[in-house]
């Protein structure tokens, strides 16, 4: 054998085999080989579980997120918000390493408590863990009371922590811990016998809307209903430039989470992402307990309204009432433009029966209903949405499936649109269909997270960005003959 | 050069010392003494580097650093655009690094180019029982499902090697049973102290398993070589590989933007390596001079001064040709460049920046701030060696502040003291400066714009810096009530 049969030469890929195989993802019989897929995930629309853990940090007062592992995960979980909410997201991490790993990481959480504390005084710290420690199998409990000890933060600092293992769930179930935690932290020894707060507790669940909380606010000021917004980080990631940077803008009052236990109802809004919290508030919390769920669309809205209503023995503000007429005629006026159009949605459980909810409610179809880390608790919700609804009959629920499988089911079963993050924009383009970006990340497109999807106003918001994008691409795609004034 | 001398007004070795002193009051005495070797006034005339470079970053500190992994994927393997990159371990580091380093992709995605997220996402039971098997039928499934890829990376994730998985010797079975180049690259996290071990781990496996298994299919000329270190954030690439063939060469392979995975492959062919990005790269074209007789010279594309500078160099390694070719480029461009620098340095004399990114731009970017008439008054590195800032000292003014693996902290005390009127670093750091009110440019990423390189490039970052620092929404900072 000559020397040159061994040489083995740089080859291209041709333009037919492009064309072929660009084809060739497009049709059934690719979706089935895509579907048959065992260990391969691609394009997940969930991340791991410390980047939520991490948005339940930030959102308290004076809170300093701490991340007990790689410094690497750190700074991927900062990028992330910095780039969803185009706002800073000052964290800190104990940078273990190699030696962490194999002693244990106990000396960099210590040293790294004392020099967080030092520089960036903060209130509280919540620390939460990536995957080197929870593989280990370090014991945050005997970590943290062994620094107060030796006095690398003071005996009455307020610690919260989570273990959050990246290898289990998804970032909502991140937030259900860290929040958790926060909780208990922070109302240990505080529950009263006979107190009364008179406050509602809201807790608005995982969700990386700043409007939505604004929102939220604004509702219950209109109700007259005193109110603690936990885990509030509508101006923590929408703080005002002014010439100051404020390492802790806003936040849920410290006082006013200890005194939630004492509160006179507490209402999680979206149980998907607060399961774990809410069980642990049923067992602690003074008062009454009730999760509703995110109220996307009217009828949900309409049930957040009504519960307040009942629980503070308020009527619903006739300015409210005045808003929901608002949003009803904005329906009405625009359902003609996606009266039986199919949407495939996908996203976090809480939002994703949101979005489901509304399409109903405006006579559109939620067709291919997809959740990259959901549950057969979710689907049975799901389910039960759609057999309310004629709108809902066609439609297919998918668990566990991610972004290259949804890909496949619009391709092989078109739909009109996508609602879903910024991940989904790929989709969209082969599609050719338009994606609304109602849920995280949002990297591609300025504000959206300061535009309210919850409530009346949301349902006003929703409608008047889905029909007029309807609208644009008539008048971009329509012919001379058909191009009017009117539409 | 006359750069040694370079002086600012109001900046001297003690103010800039005192700078730093402040700003380390505030850290217990444990925390002072590890980072204070990392900030120093810069001196020019030194033998060796002001500071020290690549140590851990001391804990509970608000760093910029990425890791091993972050190093590896979105940095060398991930830009590699006809091949699959897989993620391996759960499912967060695969989904950040998802599409957010810039570094632009010809082809179709999902066909002929790969820019997704492909993950093992680890559950719980692969922590226990392993990994291994699942990645076996991954990467099968793979082949199945994406027939035209040149070949599989798998980028571990830190609990493979915390478990022991070995994902060596899945990577070789499969190289049999796909018969397709299937890398393993050990870059879990939790290695060494910065991105940059993962950048040396990955061209470690490039050397082992890729350069010299290809050659290229049409004959050899004397003017073939590689662009080493050249990632094509923002279409870089694209601006500058025309360049060079205008100049008469011939840019056989990218390392690695928008790169191929057979043509690097064949890179120990060429006649020269031109490396761009040092800290990432140098090893490599230290491997391919040993191995393989290629020479390699260190370039700098960014602004007219140094890619005069650069393509003079290269010119004097090649014949009459390329050397008349590259004096009638210089002559084409020149005029266009003075163009670009009339219009926007009016605009932008005497303003003062500070740099903080990776491993190349703080110091590869100085000439053309200045030539738009700017200052350079702070410099440093997220992830730099001491060569690197042994490289930075000439490239920077006497006494400016150089800062290795700067805190949030210490970066803010010198904001505050030097008052710049444009920042250029991270994302991270990007909002935190726009809220005192300081113009930015995202210095990795060009700011979702460029390309920042070559002719072209030099047009649109003057178009960019202006735009930043002369932007009249600055003026609303201040309220007038």
């Amino acid at each position: 054998m000559s020397a040159d049969a061994a040489v083995k030469y740089v080859t291209e890929i041709t333009p037919e085999d492009e064309s072929r195989v660009a084809e060739w993802i497009n049709t059934e019989e690719y979706k089935e080989k895509n579907f048959a897929r065992q260990a391969l995930v691609i394009n997940p629309a969930h991340t791991c579980q410390p980047l939520g853990a991490e948005l339940v940090a930030h959102s308290f007062e004076g809170t300093l997120p701490f991340v007990h592992g790689s410094q690497g995960c750190a700074s991927y979980y900062r990028s992330t918000l910095n780039r969803h909410f185009r706002e800073p997201a000052p964290a800190v991490s104990d940078a273990m390493t190699e030696d962490g790993a194999v002693f244990g990481g106990q000396n960099n959480l210590h040293e790294a408590l004392e020099n967080a504390y030092a520089l960036y005084k903060p209130k509280m710290i919540g620390i939460f863990t990536s995957c080197m420690p929870e593989v280990i199998g370090d014991d945050l409990t005997a970590f943290i009371k062994n620094a107060r000890q030796k006095g690398f933060i003071p005996q009455d600092f307020p610690v919260a922590y989570a273990n959050t293992p990246s290898f289990n769930g998804s970032h909502i179930h991140g937030y259900d811990s860290m929040l958790l935690s926060m909780l208990q932290t922070l109302t240990e020894g505080k529950r009263m016998e006979g107190r009364c707060t008179g406050k509602l507790n809201l807790i608005p669940g995982c969700d990386f809307n700043t409007g939505n909380y604004r929102e939220y606010k604004r509702i219950l000021k209109e109700f007259g209903i005193p109110a603690t917004v936990l885990a509030d980080i509508s101006d923590v990631f929408d703080s005002p430039l002014d010439g100051t940077y404020r390492l802790y803008p806003g936040g849920t009052k410290l006082e006013d989470a200890a005194d939630s236990i004492n509160g006179k109802v507490t209402m999680t809004l979206g149980k998907f992402a607060t399961t774990r919290t809410f069980s642990w508030i049923k067992d602690n919390y003074a008062g009454e307990h009730l999760s509703l769920p995110t109220p996307f669309g009217i009828e949900k809205s309409d049930a957040f309204m009504m519960k307040l209503a009942e629980l503070f023995g308020k009527p619903v503000p006739e300015s409210l009432k005045a808003e929901r007429g608002r949003a009803v005629d904005a329906m009405t006026d625009a359902h003609q433009y996606i009266h039986n159009k199919k949407f495939a949605v996908y996203g976090d459980p809480d939002y994703l029966l949101g979005y489901v909810s509304f399409l109903l409610e405006m006579g559109a179809q939620p067709y291919h209903i997809l959740c990259s880390k959901g549950s057969k608790k979710l689907e049975k919700d799901i389910q039960a949405l759609l057999d309310s609804s004629l709108y809902g009959k066609d439609a297919k629920i998918y668990m566990n499936k991610d972004l290259w499988h949804l890909r496949s089911l619009v391709m092989t079963d078109p739909v009109d649109a996508i609602i879903g993050d910024t991940h989904g924009k790929f989709i969209s383009r082969d599609a050719k269909i338009p994606l609304f970006r109602f849920g995280f990340p949002i990297f591609d497109r300025v504000n959206l997270h300061r535009s309210p999807l919850i409530g009346y106003q949301g349902v006003i918001n929703m409608v008047t960005t889905i029909c007029n994008k309807f609208i644009d691409i008539t008048d971009d795609t329509c012919d001379d003959r058909h191009f009017e004034m009117m539409r | 050069m006359s750069s040694t001398a370079r002086k600012i007004e109001g900046i001297t070795k003690e103010s800039t010392q005192e700078m730093i002193d402040k700003a380390l009051e505030a850290y217990p005495e444990k925390g002072r003494k590890k980072r204070a070797p990392h900030l120093a006034p810069n001196d020019p005339g030194a033998s060796s580097a002001c500071v020290k470079s690549n140590r851990k970053t001391v804990p509970g500190v608000m760093s910029a650093r990425g890791c091993a992994y972050a190093g590896a994927k979105g940095v060398v393997w991930g830009p590699i655009r006809d091949m699959v990159h897989v993620s391996h371990g759960p499912v967060g580091c695969g989904w950040y690094s998802w599409g957010t380093r810039r570094n632009m992709m010809t082809g179709i995605t999902g066909v002929s180019n790969f820019a997704m997220q492909f993950t093992s996402d680890f559950q719980e039971k692969d922590i226990v029982y392993g990994g291994d098997k699942k990645l076996m039928q991954l990467l099968s499934e793979t082949k199945e499902l994406f027939p035209l890829a040149k070949g599989i990376s798998v980028l571990s994730e830190c609990p493979v090697g915390l478990i022991g998985d070995d994902i060596n010797n899945v990577a070789r079975q499969a190289v049999k049973e796909l018969d397709l180049p299937v890398i393993p690259c050990n870059c879990e996290g939790f290695r060494g102290v910065s991105q940059s071990l993962g950048h040396h781990i990955s061209n470690d496996t490039i050397r082992d398993h890729i350069i010299g298994t290809r050659e290229f299919a049409e004959p050899e000329t004397p003017y073939d070589i590689a662009l080493i270190g050249e990632y094509n954030i923002g279409g870089d690439a694209w601006s500058v590989k025309p360049m060079l063939e205008e100049i008469g060469l011939n840019v056989k392979a990218v390392w690695t933007g928008d790169g191929q995975l057979e043509h690097i492959a064949a890179t120990h062919k060429v006649k020269l390596n031109l490396i761009h990005c040092y800290r990432s790269m140098n090893y490599m074209c230290k491997v391919m001079e040993e191995k393989y007789g290629i020479p390699w010279l260190e370039i700098n594309f960014f602004g007219p001064s140094k890619i005069r500078e650069s393509l003079r160099k290269i010119a004097a390694l090649f014949d009459d040709t390329i050397k008349e070719n590259v004096e009638k480029v210089i002559a084409k461009y020149d005029p266009m460049m003075q163009a670009v620098i009339d219009e926007y340095r009016p605009r932008l004399d005497g303003k003062k920046v500070m740099l903080y990114v990776g491993g190349l731009r703080p110091r590869h970017t100085v000439s053309a701030y200045e030539e738009l008439g700017m200052d350079v008054v702070g410099s440093g590195y997220e992830f730099a060696h001491g060569d690197d800032y042994e490289r930075t000292s000439a490239e920077m003014p006497e006494a400016t502040v150089i800062y290795d693996d700067v805190s949030e902290y210490e970066l803010e005390e010198f904001v505050h003291k030097l008052r710049p009127d444009l920042v250029g670093s991270g994302i991270k750091e990007k909002y935190l400066l726009q809220k005192m009110g300081i113009p930015f440019r995202q210095m990795h990423s060009w700011d979702y714009s460029g390309p920042y390189e070559g002719y072209k490039g030099f047009e649109v970052f003057a178009r960019d810096i202006d735009m930043a620092v002369n932007s009249p929404t600055w003026k609303f900072v201040k309220s007038p009530f």
